[in-house]
């Protein structure tokens, strides 16, 4: 299965540690993610507020120079994932638009005609490679293991088709597929405070907070999510929360990718464990010793 | 001589006369060839407006007759009976709708003139070319079908069979009594549902007019009005119904189970037997019980025939199968009801997948006294609820899924609350919109429930889920709303929550609406003939409306409803004949090359082939005039009467004569 | 002045008129330029009828009619389409862009639908401009379609009758 890959900008640099795990998993499950040439920004969800057309402008390009491959493009970021399919789709409905974008392109000596799949990570480790699939190659099984799922806001809404927004599943059944328990999470797709954090840091950590108390109140061992900014909120800003909450959360964050490796029975060192803000706590250490 | 139109032009008060320039038109139609006179007035459908149609026809100044008003599918008739009354055949009459299709969808008073101009001068040309057809008459079959076994359709049926009138009433469920037989308590008067309802349904089940066919379905109806004929299935019972006593035995030994014995208070909600050999709940009419081929044993693995043995009637008869019996009837009346919302796809609210969510048809079930809880209020566990939330607006009043108002959902939402206090200690949680109390009593209802202590908060719910924050809401359900009143989100940990889910149209009503050639809306309900004046006709004479298979509404309209259609029937039977369409199609043997063609094309098998002459023939009691054979034969041999091709073609002409 | 198109509907009874009035009960407001003609059935429309509007001058033909497995004769309206996809492809050989002839399903329930069909229609035929007809290519169908002198006609040797 060979895809264009799309990773944007948090995965070659904070989220790098996604990264690593992604190019640690994907020769084992059998994904080949060929990068794309030249890549830029996606547009960008702030970018998008402030400057709508040059954004859609900036996200087409990458459209634009994915497009001779005739491939599926993917990408491990949510906000990427949601830009790229809203660029997508109003290039598709919107005739106006369209042909500015064209022009746009043009001047750049590129075009587009709209035949390009954007599609999330975790979209295709459910769909193309499957839970079974993922199980039948498990070294070591996470029996014993409670994760809580958070998917956040950008991968389910709105509606992107492959997964319900407001209970979705794939990411649980894939958990399940490792032998670990996916726990009954009503706060799967609920805000983590996104990039508030860099404007009202209060209210961002107050909405973190709940995520890591309900979390925490559900047995969860470890929270499990699949965007970078999701993943950066609840564990590099863990302390903070429990500064201005009065809170002892201490909670491990992990990417899906890094649970899966652990499964698949890779080293921690090539998961990219070791960056983890908040450190896999001696519960965890002890089942993922023991499986 | 040549033809002498008539013009007449309605202000329909302002509703006309504010968009279109009606001196202009007059002056446009005086121009116009074959007029003879115009003339206006403020409404042309009162009595002095049809008088001055009359007094020209009967002075001899006319002889066709162009109204140029409103919509003929709202006056066409009134003005045919205009020209019947004055000696002219109601057929030399057409009509110009400068209403609907122009003064109320044009904003521009220029061009709703020019617009109605062109409809006028189009009219005018159609009704040189007008010829007089003769009336047909046919006669009334004085039975009536009745389709549903509601509280709507035994209120017409014994209506219509206490005149005297034979009717046929067919129930698709082993039993009638429909949604109001699961009630225990209907609103705002809090009488006991069985008490009212139970005789009405013994009534149905003896008496002499009423010929009851439960379990069975309309499968097809062919026919038009005064003579519909109408084929139903009649479903296997696995029980004879004429030995069968109704004793019980079958169903106290049956080891089969349709509703599951095990399994959580909820789970094994029920109000007649869980066992295979059922009655749906035990006051049903007919008393006699049904299998559940589903889960009977002696059906799925073949062993079992307890219920065989057990009969002392030998009424159990696994080898029974569906059969068929056909009749006519003259009218048709469609008392098919609802079903509700299924709240599961609104993932939010948890039905399906969060324990103690249930819906308001479920709870009716708990509050029932011969329920499976024995009216009991309880927790899937079997505990009493300490607090309990009502959502309101499930499913309807919501863009996603129904946008119309479900209208009973307030006021059974009210009932909810006081039962609850009744038998419970339980706080009682309101979630409503708005509090919509219409009805008689219905505000003084709410009144009354302000004074029991139950809680009211407005704003619609955003989620139910277990979003447990404390070591005490461990086994609760956590409701989050936007209080509008308090301007404050609020999250609120309840025991139980009960979704009042929207009406929705019953399962099958398109496929009746098709077989009666009626109209659903978008809301998939049945469309009445008029909103106002017409609100239990169609568009097909004959065929009636009742309850819910119209819109959403309560017993009391719906029973006003049902005895509106029966006397609306009566009315028909009485009668007893009705005229119908004139305006068939005519094969003209001369000029019938006998090719065949449109012997295939009527849906109504109203065309067959003159052996002897070779040409095709219309058998014009079975026509009704939809006009697919005229446009299709290639001799230009049929004839549409009242739309035939000069009269279109004189129409399009008018249409685009330049001014 | 901007052109204003002259366009005719033909227009189911039981579906499509009465959606269209529908849309008058509801006051949504659209285009003036459709004149409806009312026909019992979409069924009922004879190629010859759109052939005759557009030779009478309109600039082009809407038909409408229940949707399928509505009609109120079971299927007329499957015949309306049959029709209407022959004679879309017979238009060109007129000289007549096909788009000139428009086929849309519209219920009784559907006013706001109709409105936006009609408006729609108007700005199509707006764009493709007047109906630039050659008198020549009619003159074949003339016997069938020029019915107001010859009928005319007859109808005088009727009244003579009488």
């Amino acid at each position: 299965m060979k895809y264009t890959y799309y990773p944007g900008c948090s995965v070659k640099a904070t989220a790098n540690l996604y990264q690593e795990s992604i190019d640690a998993i994907s020769p084992i499950l059998g994904l080949e993610l060929e990068e794309l040439e030249d890549w830029n920004c996606c547009g960008a969800t702030a970018y998008m507020s402030v400057k709508e057309l040059m954004s859609f402008a900036i996200s087409a390009r990458n459209l634009a120079l994915a497009e001779p491959f005739h491939r599926d493009v993917v990408t491990p970021c949510s906000a990427c994932y949601l830009v790229l399919n809203k660029t997508n789709q109003y290039f598709t409905e919107y005739p106006d638009l369209r042909k500015k974008l064209g022009q746009a392109l043009e001047a750049g000596g590129l075009s587009y005609s709209g035949n390009i799949r954007v599609r999330h990570i975790l979209d295709v480790l459910f769909n193309d490679v499957g839970p079974e699939k993922i199980s039948s190659l498990v070294k070591k099984r996470l029996d014993g293991l409670r994760v809580a799922p958070y998917y956040g806001c950008q991968i389910v809404r709105p509606e992107m088709g492959f997964d319900d927004p407001d209970d979705p599943q794939s990411m649980d059944r894939l958990i399940e597929s490792l032998g670990a328990t996916s726990v009954e999470y009503p706060l799967k797709t609920k805000c983590c405070g996104a990039s508030l954090m860099g404007t009202e840091e209060d209210l961002a950590l107050r909405l973190c907070c709940e995520l890591l108390t309900g979390a925490e109140s559900a047995g969860a061992h470890c929270i499990v999510t699949l965007c970078p900014l999701c993943q950066m909120n609840l564990d590099v800003y863990q302390s903070k929360v429990n500064r201005l909450c009065r809170m002892k959360h201490n909670i491990p964050v992990l990417y899906i990718t890094q649970l899966i490796g652990i499964a698949l029975g890779l080293p921690s060192k090539d998961l990219g464990l070791d960056k983890l803000a908040v450190k896999l706590t001696k519960p965890v250490k002890e089942i993922l010793q023991g499986a | 001589m040549p033809e002498r139109v008539g013009v007449y032009i309605c202000h329909c008060g302002s509703n006309i006369a504010g968009k279109i320039d009606i001196e202009k038109l007059a002056g446009f139609a005086e121009k116009l060839d074959n007029v003879a006179l115009v003339r206006d007035y403020k409404f042309m459908c009162s009595d002095p407006g049809q008088n001055l149609i009359q007094s020209d026809l009967e002075a001899g100044l006319i002889d066709r007759v162009v109204v140029a008003s409103c919509s003929p599918l709202m006056h066409e008739n009134t003005f045919r009976k205009v020209c019947e009354r004055s000696g002219v055949n109601p057929y030399l009459f057409t009509m110009t709708n400068i209403r609907e299709q122009c003064s109320w969808v044009h904003i521009d008073e220029a061009s709703s003139t020019e617009k109605a101009m062109d409809l006028l001068a189009a009219s005018v040309r159609r009704a040189v070319y007008l010829e007089p057809l003769e009336k047909r008459e046919v006669a009334i079959n004085p039975r009536t079908l009745v389709i549903g076994g509601g509280i709507a359709g035994i209120q017409a049926a014994l209506d219509l069979a206490e005149a005297g009138k034979e009717v046929v009433l067919v129930e698709r469920e082993p039993s009638i009594g429909g949604h109001m037989a699961k009630f225990d308590k209907t609103f705002p008067t809090l009488d006991c549902a069985a008490c009212i309802l139970t005789p009405r349904m013994v009534q149905i089940g003896q008496h002499a007019n009423i010929h009851l066919m439960s379990y069975a379905e309309v499968e097809e109806i062919n026919g038009y009005v005064g003579n519909f004929n109408i084929k139903v299935r009649q479903k296997a019972r696995y029980v004879d119904a004429d030995l069968c006593n109704g004793c019980g035995m079958c169903w106290e030994k049956c080891p089969g189970t349709r509703v599951p014995r095990k399994g959580n208070v909820h789970e094994k909600l029920s109000l007649g037997p869980t066992s295979s050999i059922y009655m749906p709940f035990m006051q049903a009419i007919p008393a006699i019980p049904v299998i559940d081929r589903e889960s009977c044993l002696y059906f799925q693995k073949g062993k079992c025939r307890i219920c065989e043995q057990v009969c002392e009637r030998n009424a159990i008869n696994y080898d029974m199968e569906d059969s068929f019996e056909e009749f006519e009837v003259g009218n048709i009346i469609i008392a098919t009801g609802f079903q509700p919302f299924d709240p599961s796809v609104i993932k939010r609210y948890g039905y399906g997948t969060l324990p103690n969510v249930l819906t308001s048809v479920e709870f009716e079930i708990m509050n029932c006294a011969s329920g499976s809880t024995g009216g009991k209020i309880l927790k899937a566990d079997g505990t009493e609820p300490k607090s309990i939330g009502i959502v309101h607006c499930v499913g309807s009043r919501d863009k996603h899924y129904h946008e119309y108002c479900s209208r009973v959902c307030c006021m059974y939402a009210l009932k909810f609350a006081h039962l609850i206090k009744e038998k419970t200690d339980a706080e009682v949680y309101n979630f409503y919109i708005d509090l919509r109390c219409f009805g008689k009593g219905y505000e003084e209802f709410y009144d009354r429930l302000l004074g029991e202590d139950v809680r009211f908060i407005r704003g619609k719910v955003g989620e139910i889920s277990r979003w447990v924050a404390e070591e005490d809401e461990k086994d609760q359900l956590i409701v989050r709303v936007e209080d509008t009143l308090v301007g404050a989100v609020r999250r609120i940990p309840l025991d139980m929550v009960v979704l009042c889910t929207a009406l929705e149209k019953q399962d099958g009503l398109d496929r009746v609406a098709k077989m009666c050639s009626v109209s659903v809306g978008k809301d998939g309900f049945i469309i009445e003939k008029h909103p106002k004046l017409g609100p239990v006709s169609t568009a097909t004479d004959g065929v009636f409306i009742v309850g819910v298979a119209q819109s959403p509404k309560d017993i009391p309209d719906t029973v006003a409803q049902a005895s509106a259609a029966s006397s609306a029937v009566l009315s028909m039977i009485t009668r007893e004949k009705i005229e119908i369409e004139a305006a068939t199609a005519e094969i003209i043997e001369e000029k019938c090359s006998g090719c065949r063609i449109c012997n295939n094309l009527c849906p109504y098998l109203a065309i067959n082939f003159d052996e002897e002459k070779k040409v095709s023939i219309i058998n014009e009691a079975l026509c009704k005039g939809c006009g697919t054979c005229v446009a299709a034969c290639p001799s230009n041999a049929i004839t549409a009467k009242h739309f035939n091709d000069k009269q279109i073609f004189a129409e399009i002409e008018g249409l685009l004569s330049a001014r | 002045m901007e052109f204003e198109p002259k366009l005719v509907g033909f227009l189911c009874n039981w579906c499509s008129y009465t959606g269209a009035d529908l849309a008058g009960t509801a006051r949504i407001s659209y285009a003036p330029n459709l004149r409806a003609i009312r026909v019992m059935c979409s069924g009922r429309i004879d190629p010859t009828f759109i052939i005759k509007a557009l030779y009478e001058g309109a600039d082009g033909v809407l038909i409408a009619g229940c949707h399928p497995g509505d009609c109120h004769y079971q299927e007329g309206n499957y015949k309306a389409l049959r029709r209407y996809k022959l004679l879309k492809r017979i238009l060109p050989e007129y000289g007549v862009e096909p788009e000139r002839v428009h086929l849309e399903w519209v219920a009784a329930s559907e006013g706001e639908k109709f409105a936006k069909v009609v408006n729609e229609f108007t700005d199509k035929i707006k764009k493709l401009g007047p109906l630039n007809m050659k008198q020549s290519i009619f003159d074949s169908m003339k016997e069938d379609i020029v019915v107001h002198e010859s009928a005319g006609e007859e109808k005088g040797g009727e009244a003579d009758e009488a």
